[in-house]
């Protein structure tokens, strides 16, 4: 019995050796050959071979073969690569990698491949790429090894772990390398400490290692430890996913607060119904777009500082126009909202019809400086810098205005104003001139949120209307008067509506928002933070 | 003996008014139906069709006067149960159909053949038959404005407050109907109708009965309103208007008021829609958006608010200034509409009619 034993031990492992040397023997040029040849299963034990023979040359041809760019040439049999040059070929030959002039389709087989032999050399070319000098090539082998775990790099991560300096490769190799030992047939012990450091990744792909590894783990323990391993990791995703979704509702929320800030002062502190507000937005919007398009054929050089150059622009441009319509249309209203509400309405008609005359009915484009665009992540979380930006600016603009309420003069008689007009009338502020003022206030920032809004909206006639509705549900929700409540309305309803859209659906999200505000208006018909006074009307 | 007490109640300028549209309804239709096509008195189709749907603003117009010009609730969302009753009669006119339609299914209609619906929601049940939808184009909308009216009015929501609200209630509306899982034709609505009553849409004879229902219903609502306006309920409704928290004081319950009037408006705007759909042809979620109850609104403050002849005149004149300029010059309507809206809240507060009367008054004297 033993010695039956040791007999297949010693034959399967001079069959081990043998198969090495018969690998070892065959030269390049043959592998390659062996590409070409036969039936998909043989090139996938081409490929194989091709990738443990770690010659430095193979990586190229493997990656030529997966992208369909690996042809055999009809004249004389040989193996090369052919890059897209104009209409024709540009081809190299694939063992040598000398150049061999250009070549047309026609003369020319393409080596075929199928999906799955596209796994295959992906992770093929994963194992190849380990030690490649480049930092995001290694990493990235690293991540395709971790997608497509496959038994036979074992040996090539080992070494590229002892040799890596980078710690976070490091950790991506030895990632990999605990997916690959699940799918390999390694000790019970090794497997258990791999479902560990799989766990501690804690992403998507993760989670799809582990159920490969629960679908194919035949010992019980192992089962049960990756089960809970997924577990962990589900965990962990949903409380990334709930991050994320934070972060969205914030990003909305900022776009709310912007849009609703002006309105705050308009409606909240002068009890102006202003349904031109989102024209003043739409105003600011379209002066960003006048001043790229100046930059674009002028000064090209100052394209990444077009958005501050827009933000005074946009100011002044909205805010006298708001000076106007108060001067012209508004202060005749005073004490008869909803006639105020009717003409602002007529006038936003006017001002879109205006606006799609000169500028045409279709969206404008605005381009996005440099510092505006781009990602990065964060844990698990892709943040845009575009939406960064904008939740540091609305942010910037609201304590601006705090400031300006709090420690300006003219701030300080927009208050006595909106408080008790008579009694700061009779202490000699002048109070048409402060209505004027704050209006013009209100609508300037309403101009800023437009330059915010132009990155990341449509820049047409109607992008006001979109957010006309919004801004009053903001505004009475977090309480007329309270600038604070402003915030907190922006924010709440922005996450609100974030959370609700994945059960819900976008339009039917918005849809619950907007009856959620109905009820809320019954119940607080102030709003979040209102005013305490003894009003009656 | 109802009618002879109601036509006594009435001013003699209103009554003038009733026998006026009832005329129009009247006359236009039979000269369409009795004048041959050549003769200088007929009158063509799409004028009684133009005619019809004017009726049908005019009555919304109505509606909201009875809310905003004697309640003092300005509502922004009275498109809402317009659409409404628009789309109950939609329903209808689709059954309708039968399996005339493009896939000639018999239970469903086109829409729902296309979209994979294997049978008919159940909402759709009952709509077949002309009686139920009646109601429903009554009911439909009369319960949305009690529920809204209920909820709004008794915790004091006023003024501006309610105007949002009713707002964001019709865009909410809109969104909801744009979705084509609510089963009632999505962002295409509905259109292709066929038959009214075993009538074809199409006829002129058909079109000549629906502008003189179109004119009935108005001269009817104007009863209505009058005889509500008129009474002592009336009374009480415009004092809510001018002086609510005095009213409150005074030991009214402000919101039943409020609340009754509101539902009856809503339900002659729903009337007002289902008389329109089968005119126009097509209902679809574009009629619930906000701009168009704000329109309906300025016909109101065009003719004159807290008068009953007044919408009828604002309606009349603004739409036939609409379909003229949108024909004639599309550019500038929009300008017009605009300056239209600030230029009778500043100069005319009482519109058309608040004119007439300024006029005479400052003649008397002289």
């Amino acid at each position: 019995m033993f010695f039956l034993r040791l007999l297949a031990g010693v034959s399967s492992a001079l069959a081990a050796v043998v198969i090495a040397a018969t690998a070892w023997a065959a030269d390049l040029q043959t592998l390659v050959t062996n590409l070409t040849t036969g039936s998909f299963g043989d090139r996938e034990t081409a490929i194989g071979a091709l990738a443990a023979s770690g010659d430095a040359r193979a990586a190229p041809i493997l990656e030529a073969l997966g992208a369909g760019q690996l042809y055999l040439r009809k004249a004389d049999n040989v193996v090369v690569i052919g890059k897209p040059d104009g209409n024709q070929l540009a081809l190299t030959e694939a063992v040598s990698g000398k150049p061999a002039g250009t070549g047309s389709e026609a003369e020319l087989d393409r080596v075929r491949v199928n999906n799955r032999l596209r796994g295959v050399i992906e992770a093929a070319v994963g194992s190849l790429t380990l030690m490649s000098p480049d930092a995001r090539v290694r990493r990235g082998a690293a991540d395709s090894l971790f997608k497509r775990p496959d038994p036979a790099a074992l040996g090539a991560l080992d070494a590229a772990i002892a040799a890596e300096k980078d710690a976070r490769i490091k950790t991506a190799f030895q990632e990999a390398r605990a997916a690959v030992v699940l799918v390999s047939d390694a000790p019970k012990q090794d497997k258990l400490a791999a479902l560990d450091v799989v766990r501690d990744k804690g992403n998507r792909d993760a989670l799809s290692v582990l159920q490969a590894a629960i679908n194919s783990a035949s010992d019980p323990e192992i089962k049960a430890a990756a089960t809970a391993a997924a577990a962990s990791v589900r965990q962990s995703l949903a409380a990334w996913e709930a991050a994320q979704n934070v972060w969205y509702g914030i990003s909305l929320g900022s776009v709310l607060l912007l849009a609703a800030i002006g309105l705050a002062i308009t409606f909240g502190t002068m009890g102006v119904i202003n349904m031109a507000h989102g024209e003043m937005v739409m105003l600011g919007a379209y002066t960003t777009f006048v001043v790229q398009d100046i930059i674009r054929t002028s000064f090209p050089h100052l394209f990444d500082a077009s958005l501050v150059i827009a933000l005074p622009l946009a100011f002044v441009v909205a805010g006298v126009v708001g000076i106007a319509i108060e001067r012209g249309i508004i202060r005749f209203l005073y004490g008869r909202p909803l006639d105020t509400l009717l003409a602002t309405w007529g006038l936003s008609l006017v001002l879109q019809q205006a606006v799609r005359s000169i500028f045409g009915p279709s969206n404008r484009e605005v381009g996005a400086p440099a510092f505006m665009s781009g990602a990065f992540q964060l844990g698990q979380l892709t943040i845009t810098y575009g939406r960064l930006w904008i939740v540091v600016f609305s942010l910037l603009v609201f304590a601006t205005l705090i400031l300006v309420l709090r420690k300006t003069p003219l701030g300080l008689y927009m208050r006595a104003v909106t408080q008790n007009r008579p009694m700061a009338s009779a202490m000699g502020i002048r109070t048409p001139r402060v209505d004027a003022l704050t209006f013009g206030l209100g609508s300037g920032i309403a101009g800023l949120a437009g330059v915010a809004l132009s990155q990341i909206d449509n820049v047409s006639p109607n992008l006001g209307q979109g957010y006309i509705i919004d801004s009053f549900m903001v505004v009475v929700f977090g309480g007329v008067g309270n600038l604070f409540g402003t915030l907190v309305g922006a924010t709440a309803l922005g996450i609100v509506n974030k959370f609700l859209e994945p059960y819900a659906g976008a339009v039917l999200g918005k849809i619950l928002v907007l009856v959620f505000i109905i009820l809320f208006i019954q119940r607080r018909p102030r709003g979040l933070f209102a005013l305490k006074g003894r009003a009656v009307e | 003996m109802i009618t002879r007490f109601l036509w006594q109640g009435m001013g003699p300028s209103l009554r003038a008014a009733v026998l006026f549209v009832l005329a129009i309804g009247i006359i236009l239709p039979l000269l369409n139906q009795l004048m041959p096509a050549g003769s200088t008195f007929y009158v063509p189709a799409w004028v009684l069709q133009l005619i019809g749907k004017y009726l049908c603003f005019a009555s919304l117009a109505l509606a909201v006067d009875l809310v905003w010009g004697f309640c003092g609730i300005l509502t922004l969302g009275h498109a809402a149960f317009f659409a409404l009753g628009g789309y109950c009669m939609g329903m209808y006119l689709m059954r309708q159909i039968g399996s005339r339609g493009q896939y000639g299914n018999p239970l469903l209609p086109d829409f729902m053949v296309f979209l994979n619906y294997k049978e008919l929601p159940w909402f759709w049940h009952g709509f077949d038959q002309f009686w139920f939808a009646a109601i429903m184009i009554v009911l439909v909308p009369s319960l949305l404005a009690l529920a809204l009216g209920w909820f709004a009015f008794r915790s004091r929501v006023t003024g501006v407050y309610l105007s949002i609200i009713t707002q964001a209630m019709t865009f909410a509306l809109m969104l909801a109907f744009f979705r084509n899982d609510m089963g009632l034709g999505g962002n295409n609505g509905m259109t292709d109708f066929k038959d009214i009553l075993g009538f074809s849409v199409q006829s002129d004879a058909t079109r000549a009965t629906l502008c003189f229902a179109s004119a009935l219903v108005l001269a009817i609502f104007l009863v209505i309103s009058a005889a509500v306006v008129g009474s002592r309920f009336g009374k009480a409704l415009t004092a809510v208007r001018d002086a609510e928290s005095r009213m409150r004081f005074l030991g009214y319950r402000v919101e039943g008021y409020k609340l009754f009037v509101f539902v009856l408006s809503a339900a002659m705007a729903g009337v007002a829609g289902a008389l329109y759909v089968p005119q126009v042809g097509i209902i679809n979620p574009s009629e619930f958006s906000p701009g168009n109850s704000i329109e309906a609104v300025l016909w109101v403050a065009v003719g004159g608010r807290g008068t009953l002849i007044g919408p009828i005149i604002g309606a009349f004149a603004v739409n036939f200034g609409k379909t003229y300029l949108t024909g004639a010059l599309p550019e500038v309507w929009l300008f017009a509409l605009g300056a239209l809206f600030i230029a009778v809240t500043l100069f005319l507060p009482k519109g058309i009619v608040g004119l007439w009367a300024q006029v005479r008054k400052a003649r008397a004297p002289a």
